[in-house]
């Protein structure tokens, strides 16, 4: 094996990586605020492929204005179920969330299949890697595609800001503090329901922008997200609940490790970030980043 | 006569099955200091909570500056001008100590963070640490100036003087009375009589989630007896 081909698989890696990260920042900024786990975020990343793919056939738009709109649709449904379907279950039982969000997921994976079989009479559909990113890019050492260097470089970004804005801005200060300690928070004057609801948003955005990106790579599938939310549960564990930081560290770490120990030893491809996951359930229960619950 | 900046009127409070305050009746007039004297586990945390929306499980009525506020969320109640110091300070660990002054929205006639940086400079001195990293008699401090951004006209203290040095306390003690000469009206719950007797106007005394005895200022000290056996255990 030579280190042109390790290489490669490290860029695969990151490819990856960009999509548990950005994956499990938006499940880690839900976790943090509303203390729920967001079943159906593979769902609404499939959604955000999908909503490209429809915006492309409804309305001849292309994979740039589909970028910024696809994320922003997935992330207004989102907040409109937060507020009628979510809300309602605060203050249960986790395992009422899990059902409600495991029910919407089985729920919006039929009805795409459906309208995909319906309107476009196929089970997957291609999506075209926009002009300007087709090609490779020779970058001495190695040759890659454009597109994964850019879906590598547009996560890494978007994830970075995403901490910029929780650990840095007053925005951040009032979802950390809702997260920390909402009764305070919220006799402090602060309303802290309607930020529930906009943190929800961002967080399914993310998913939908993930989506979006996914879609050029893989094709749109009713079920691309069902694999991929599976690993990125895995990543949640591994980093720790609720930490961005930590999402987003272990989101490419994950993606790396994985796609260079497939190469080192097959066999390990689909395994390999589950014994992961078990190492560090072993050795540290709170994941990497995670604080124990009684230190939030 | 003047309108009670706030009136409570047969407040019953309920912790899931069991009834923990029995109709209470309780005024504050406009810039006036009153206390809630009375054991551990005698109704006044409750009292304070039950009057900021904090517990929601609660009967009767809770007038504030003229409007019915019992149905109101806690952020509608802050933001008519009511706010609630609690027992526990609530610092925010996972904010700065900057982020912790500025974070409530600031109102007209609230105090500016320049306000706040000039009277407390410990505070600007450590304003980029996590607010945990505060000494207790900072924290109480930050935990009263930090409620003061939204400019409120009630303030509800809970045992400010609460595992605090002598020393401490008497700056708690010369703060609160320095409020109450602007014209802020303050309801403090407290178990140490002497802070108490020193800033309030006059007291309610608790037993069992009732309200069993009102002193005034100038009676205090007559019936210092009194008040000491309500409060031994």
């Amino acid at each position: 094996m030579n280190t042109q081909f390790l290489l490669i698989q490290v860029f695969n890696g990151l490819v990856n990586g960009a999509f548990y990260a950005l994956l499990s920042l938006g499940l880690a900024v839900i976790f943090g605020m509303l203390r729920i786990v967001n079943f159906m975020h593979g769902a609404l990343y499939m959604l955000g492929a999908f909503v490209a793919f429809a915006l492309g056939q409804i309305l001849g738009l292309g994979f740039w204005p589909s970028l910024v709109l696809a994320p922003l649709l997935v992330a207004l449904l989102g907040m409109a179920l937060e507020r009628t379907l979510l809300s309602r279950l605060y203050g249960l039982e986790p395992s009422y969330n899990l059902l409600l969000t495991f029910g919407l997921t089985l729920l919006t994976q039929d009805l795409v299949k459906q309208v995909m079989l319906s309107q476009y009479a196929v089970s997957s559909a291609p999506y075209t890697t926009p002009t300007v990113l087709t090609g490779v890019v020779n970058l001495g050492f190695v040759v890659f595609p454009k597109y994964r260097l850019f879906v590598i470089a547009l996560a890494l970004v978007v994830c970075l800001v995403t901490w910029f804005v929780i650990e840095k801005t007053r925005v951040g200060a009032i979802v950390r503090a809702s997260t920390e300690n909402p009764v305070v928070t919220r006799s402090l004057g602060i309303d802290v329901g309607k930020w529930v609801t906009g943190v929800f948003g961002v967080g399914v955005g993310l998913a939908g922008l993930a989506g979006v990106l996914a879609a050029p790579i893989y094709s749109v599938e009713p079920y691309m997200g069902a694999e991929l939310i599976i690993t990125t549960f895995a990543v949640v564990v591994i980093g720790g609940m609720g930490s961005i930081l930590g999402s987003i560290v272990t989101g490419f770490a994950v993606g790396v490790l994985a796609a260079v120990g497939a190469a080192v030893y097959p066999p390990m491809a689909n395994t390999l970030v589950f014994v992961l996951m078990a190492v560090v359930l072993l050795v540290r229960p709170t994941g990497l980043f995670g604080l124990p619950e009684g230190a939030r | 006569m003047t309108a009670a900046l706030l009136d409570v009127r047969d407040l019953n409070a309920y912790y899931g099955q069991s009834h923990v305050l029995h109709g209470l009746n309780l005024r504050v007039m406009p810039g006036e200091v009153v206390s809630l004297l009375g054991r551990n586990g005698a109704g006044k945390t409750t009292t304070l909570k039950s009057i900021m929306g904090v517990l929601r499980s609660r009967t009767g009525s809770v007038t504030f500056d003229g409007a019915d506020v019992l149905r109101l969320p806690s952020h509608r109640i802050a933001a008519r001008g009511m706010a609630w110091v609690p027992e526990e300070r609530g610092i925010l660990s996972s904010l700065s100590v900057r982020e912790n002054v500025e974070l409530p929205p600031a109102r007209p006639g609230g105090w500016s963070a320049e306000r706040v940086y000039e009277t407390f400079p410990v505070l600007r001195e450590r304003g980029q640490h996590p607010g945990s990293k505060l000494s207790g008699g900072e924290q109480q401090m930050l935990a009263i100036v930090r409620v003061l951004r939204s400019g409120p006209k009630l303030l509800l203290l809970d045992e400010p003087s609460e595992g605090l040095a002598p020393v401490i306390v008497q700056r708690i003690g010369d703060m609160v009375e320095r409020l109450s000469g602007e014209g802020l009206a303050v309801l403090l719950v407290e178990q140490n009589l002497k802070f108490a007797s020193r800033l309030a106007d006059r007291h309610y005394v608790f037993v069992d989630g009732r309200i069993v005895d009102e002193v005034k200022r100038d009676d205090v000290q007559a019936r210092r007896d009194d008040l000491v056996r309500y409060l031994s255990v």
